[in-house]
Parts: C-alpha cells; sequence; structure tokens
C-alpha cells in the first residue's frame, strides 16, 4: 500500500480539507486504486523525454498597462461571505 | 406547422433573420418545452422570463444582423455570467454571481443569441455521468426499456438540454472528453476545437492546459456556425492563440475526395461492445465511399494516455481549487482559526469526486513525489503528442469511435473511480495533444441507444474535421428518436 491513513491525514493538511475517520478510509482505498492504475507509467522507458507542460506554443506577450474600469471593488465585495467596509474579514490571524 | 424547438440553429436563425419566426416566438418555444421538462434535470438556473422579453425586445428593435439573432441558447453553468449564478455544480459555489461575463459566452450574446438559463454538469467539470453535480443527475432524453440512463458527463446538462430540444444549441467544456462522451450518449454532436481556439477566460477552471470550451449542437453545421461565434484571439487570455479567425459555415464542403484518414489499431480495446466495432467500420466504409483513402496508423502510446491524464488533471485541479477558501466568495463554514475555516469550508463544499481529485493533485506535486508521478506524466504527455505529430505527416484526419460504450444506467459506474474514467479512454489523448476533435451521431446499439463516432484533426484544421464529419453526416442520415417520454 503506497498510502496509508498517515499519508491521506498530510495530503488532507496540504489541501486544506478536514478529515475524518470515514474520510480516511475511502480516500485510502480510492487513492491506492488511482496510483495502482496510473503507475503503468513505469512501464515506458522516458529517458531524455523533454516534459511537456502545454501545447501552446507561442511566447507570452506583455499588453499596454491601461487602467480598464472592470470588477470594481463594490461588485467584488457583494460576494463575499462577510465584509466590513472595504474589506474581506476573516477570523483572527496574528495573535 | 413545424415544431420550432426541433429545426437546426442555422434554420431556426435563417427563419428569424427573414421574419418567419419571431424571436419571441423562437424563445417561448424553448420556454415552453423547458417549463414541461423539470425531469430531466437539466437546468440549474432558468432565465426565462429574462429570456423572453430579451426576444421581444430583438423584434421590436429589428436589430438582427447578428450571426446568431434571436437564437435562445442556455449554458453549462461552468461559464460566468454577468449577474446570472454560477455555480460549477458545485455547492461551494451555491451562491456565487459573476461580476463579469466569459469571452465565450459575451461572443454568443454580442451575436444576438437570447440567455435560457445554465445547465447542469458533474462538479467543477469532474465526472463522466454528471454523478457528481451537487444538484442532482441529469437524466438521458434516451430510455432503454425502463431504465433511465446518464446523459454522459461533464456536460451532461448540455447534452440531454440539446438532445431534448430544451435549447437551439449550446456551449459546453471538453478537459478528457467532456463535449464529445455525452454528444455520443444523447445522439447530438459536439466538437471540441484545438487547445488555444476559443478564450478561457470566465470559464470556471479545471486542468487549463486542457480546458477547452466547444459547441455541443443538433448537426454538424450548427457547430460549424457556433465555432464562427465563439473562437478567436482574446488577450485576456495568455493561452489564447492570435490566429486569423475563420469562417467554418461557409467554408463547409462535404467533397472530401481523397481525404486521408488513418484508422488507429490501438483503439480496438478488450471488452469493446460489437456495436462499436461495427459502428466503426460502417464509418471506415461510409468514408471510403466517399471517396476518401483508408490507411491503417499506430499511436503507440494510447494507452497510457488515461493513467497520465489521471496525473495532469489532477494536478492541475489541486492548484486551481486551491482559490476556494471561503475568504472571497462561495460558502463559508466558520472555524476556531483561519486554517481551520479553509478545511471546514472545503470539506463541507466539495463533493467526494472533486476531495479524490484535490487529494490525488496534491499528492503528485508534493515533494518526493513530484518527479515520480507529475514529471513523468509530462514526459509521457509529450509522447502521446509525438504520436499523432507523426501519423498527422501521414493522414488528414483521424476516424475512431467516441466513447467505449453506450450510455449507462444511473449508479452503475459510482462505485468505482477507475471504471468511470475509462469512459474517456477514446477521448483522453486528444486533449493531451490539444487537437480538434468532433463527436457525430453514428448509429444506435442493439437497445436503440446512440453512439457516436469521433473525427480527430491537426492542430488548427477544425475545417477537415468539420468537413470530414459533414460528408459522414449526410451517409449515416441518424435521426433522434427522442420521443418527449418525460413530458
Amino acid at each position: 500500500m503506497t498510502i496509508n491513513k498517515e499519508t491521506v491525514k498530510k495530503i488532507s493538511k496540504l489541501s486544506r480539507i478536514a478529515s475524518n475517520d470515514e474520510f480516511e478510509v475511502s480516500m485510502i482505498k480510492d487513492l491506492n486504486s488511482i496510483l495502482k492504475f496510473v503507475e503503468q507509467l513505469n512501464e515506458l522507458n522516458i529517458k531524455d523525454i523533454e516534459p511537456l507542460s502545454s501545447v501552446v506554443e507561442q511566447k507570452l506577450f506583455q499588453r499596454e498597462d491601461v487602467v480598464n474600469k472592470i470588477n470594481e471593488k463594490k461588485d467584488i465585495l457583494k460576494n463575499s461571505p462577510e465584509k466590513n467596509e472595504n474589506y474581506f474579514v476573516v477570523p483572527k490571524v496574528i495573535e | 406547422m413545424t415544431d420550432i424547438s426541433k429545426i437546426t440553429l442555422v434554420e431556426l436563425v435563417t427563419k428569424i433573420k427573414s421574419k418567419q419566426i419571431s424571436a419571441f416566438e423562437a424563445t417561448n418555444a424553448y420556454v415552453e418545452r423547458i417549463k414541461k421538462s423539470k425531469k430531466l434535470n437539466a437546468f440549474i438556473t432558468e432565465t426565462l422570463d429574462e429570456a423572453l422579453s430579451s426576444a421581444k425586445q430583438i423584434d421590436k428593435l429589428n436589430t438582427k444582423n447578428g450571426l446568431l439573432s434571436g437564437a435562445p441558447i442556455a449554458v453549462k453553468d461552468l461559464f460566468c455570467t454577468k449577474n446570472v449564478l454560477t455555480t460549477a455544480s458545485s455547492k461551494i459555489l451555491k451562491n456565487f454571481i459573476p461580476t463579469y461575463e466569459s469571452t465565450v459566452t459575451s461572443k454568443l450574446w454580442d451575436e444576438g443569441a437570447i440567455l435560457l438559463g445554465k445547465l447542469n454538469c458533474d462538479e467543477f467539470a469532474m465526472g463522466s455521468s454528471n454523478e457528481t453535480s451537487a444538484y442532482g443527475n441529469v437524466i438521458n432524453p434516451y430510455k432503454s426499456s425502463k431504465d433511465e440512463l446518464v446523459p454522459g458527463g461533464s456536460s451532461g446538462g448540455c447534452s440531454a438540454a440539446v438532445a431534448g430540444n430544451l435549447t437551439s444549441a449550446t456551449v459546453g467544456t471538453d478537459t478528457g472528453g467532456s463535449i464529445r462522451q455525452p454528444a455520443s450518449f444523447t445522439g447530438i454532436v459536439g466538437f471540441k476545437p484545438t487547445y488555444g481556439r476559443c478564450s478561457r477566460w470566465g470559464i470556471v477552471a479545471f486542468a487549463s492546459s486542457l480546458d477547452q470550451a466547444g459547441p455541443m449542437t443538433k448537426d454538424v453545421a450548427d457547430s460549424a456556425l457556433m465555432l464562427d461565434v465563439i473562437t478567436g484571439y482574446d488577450e485576456k487570455d495568455s493561452t489564447s492563440a492570435n490566429i486569423k479567425k475563420e469562417e467554418f459555415l461557409k467554408s463547409l464542403n462535404k467533397n472530401i475526395k481523397g481525404l486521408k484518414v488513418g484508422i488507429p489499431k490501438e483503439y480496438i480495446v478488450d471488452n469493446m461492445p460489437k456495436a462499436i466495432q461495427s459502428l466503426w467500420e460502417k464509418g471506415v466504409q461510409l468514408m471510403k465511399d466517399s471517396g476518401a483513402i483508408i490507411k491503417n496508423v499506430s499511436l503507440p502510446h494510447t494507452k497510457y494516455a488515461l493513467p497520465t491524464y489521471y496525473i495532469v488533471a489532477p494536478a492541475e485541479a489541486s492548484s486551481n481549487l486551491a482559490r476556494y477558501d471561503g475568504v472571497r466568495y462561495g460558502l463559508r463554514v466558520p472555524g476556531k482559526d483561519l486554517i481551520e475555516m479553509y478545511e471546514n469550508t472545503r470539506a463541507q463544499g466539495f463533493g467526494n469526486e472533486v476531495k479524490r481529485r484535490i487529494m490525488i493533485g496534491t499528492y503528485v506535486l508534493s515533494s518526493g513525489y513530484y518527479d515520480a508521478y507529475y514529471l513523468k506524466a509530462q514526459q509521457v504527455r509529450r509522447l502521446i503528442k509525438n504520436d499523432f505529430d507523426s501519423v498527422f505527416n501521414e493522414v488528414d484526419t483521424i476516424l475512431t469511435p467516441t466513447a467505449p460504450s453506450s450510455a449507462f444506467k444511473i449508479g452503475a459506474k459510482t462505485e468505482d473511480p477507475i471504471s468511470m474514467y475509462l469512459n474517456d479512454v477514446f477521448t483522453v489523448p486528444i486533449n493531451l495533444a490539444g487537437l480538434p476533435a468532433i463527436s457525430i451521431p453514428g448509429g444506435s446499439d442493439e437497445s436503440g441507444l446512440p453512439l457516436g463516432l469521433q473525427l480527430i484533426g491537426k492542430p488548427f484544421d477544425e475545417q477537415t474535421v468539420l468537413n470530414a464529419a459533414y460528408a459522414l453526416e449526410e451517409k449515416i442520415e441518424f435521426k433522434s428518436n427522442v420521443n418527449d417520454w418525460w413530458f
């Protein structure tokens, strides 16, 4: 088993997903079966093959640095679960 | 009188422009059907009243110069629509009202189309049956005896809505087959354009190097028209291709004499139903009859496409979905501190399949595993693309089945994630290579359920794919036998 309970706990921490026993049991099963499936790739000799991260061949471009009046603060804040004046409110971060 | 909801998009727009049908009549025809079709659960949000008043406005002002003037269109709920709820079928976005419009949908409205509503899909487009949606299953308008079937996924609301005549056409998104597989399951046409053809701006991101928007329509000409509207360079998407816009509908041509068509032997998979094998053979024969030259080709790394995809796509997803943290929009579940608030929000906001993919993605990107999984997958992705590059030196297009089965029963594949993933065995390689591909209805299986054929093209050669599909469509003469059983 590549993935045990400890690993699931660690990944769920990294993923910022709260974990519990039931979640861990189902993840151990599913993640191991998915990893077993993807490990087929080990059959291949991939030495010296350049990784392909995107099929796009064009270079990134720069655009003019001009101000556009889109996405105004007051509109964006309307979607916030909790706000105060012009700010998003979150639980206290600094003691 | 003709049933407005059953005519093609091209025909509908022509009739609206020539005033044989008013925009209001067209919209009302769809609105009436949508009201009677709740059972299919294709819509998450309906904007029917707004649609009817927009239609009246179009008739009154007589503004009918657009390519889609007066065409009522619902879109996948993955496209951000200004001031209209956009959920990505997730609980975590249950109250998200975008302040902007996606580039693709704004092109629809600029050409005179009218929004009917937002269509159900798998949560964050992760699924092949529409069963991962937080808003319930979508029911396929095709039914086998007494069983209700899935409409495919992730664009399952889209496929059901087109097949059930609840929209004149739609736009979906395709990361591993999410336009083509549901098109195959519902007897409609679905087109995934070349990566970079359509702007991804304003589309809820799943796997950014694979995601691409595309049309789902009643026939091939309708897809060409939709492509004319939604393609084009957009400086807001850095991967959008800066190339000349084409006129696909105008250039549509069913003469495929001398067209070289590749048949890849690796697409003959174990346990492929006989109906699909014979459908494929029929497709080959029909193309031959049309004067095409058939060549056997080899794409040797095909069997590694799915394992590659199930590393690359979750890795990109885990990164893209990091933004859902309960701070700026969407669901927030309180916790004793900031981290616990994130964890609670994401635990309650995401469904199981999304969590699985975030977890896998986080694992393959984590320290110590990156080279063994993620980097390796990217190397294999290169081999898969190289396979296509070399085959396309010999042929103009490749013909395969779209999916390894017809629509299956609701719940049939939810227990085992891998069995669900295998649905995309014929479609995933195309996303990894960034190519254009279409699914068209090729025929039916022994239960009368539709089966699709897929045509794949060279990068940015959508026209050849459309032309080949147009020729094949004429020979196949597929007829929808959806009979409104849910009314």
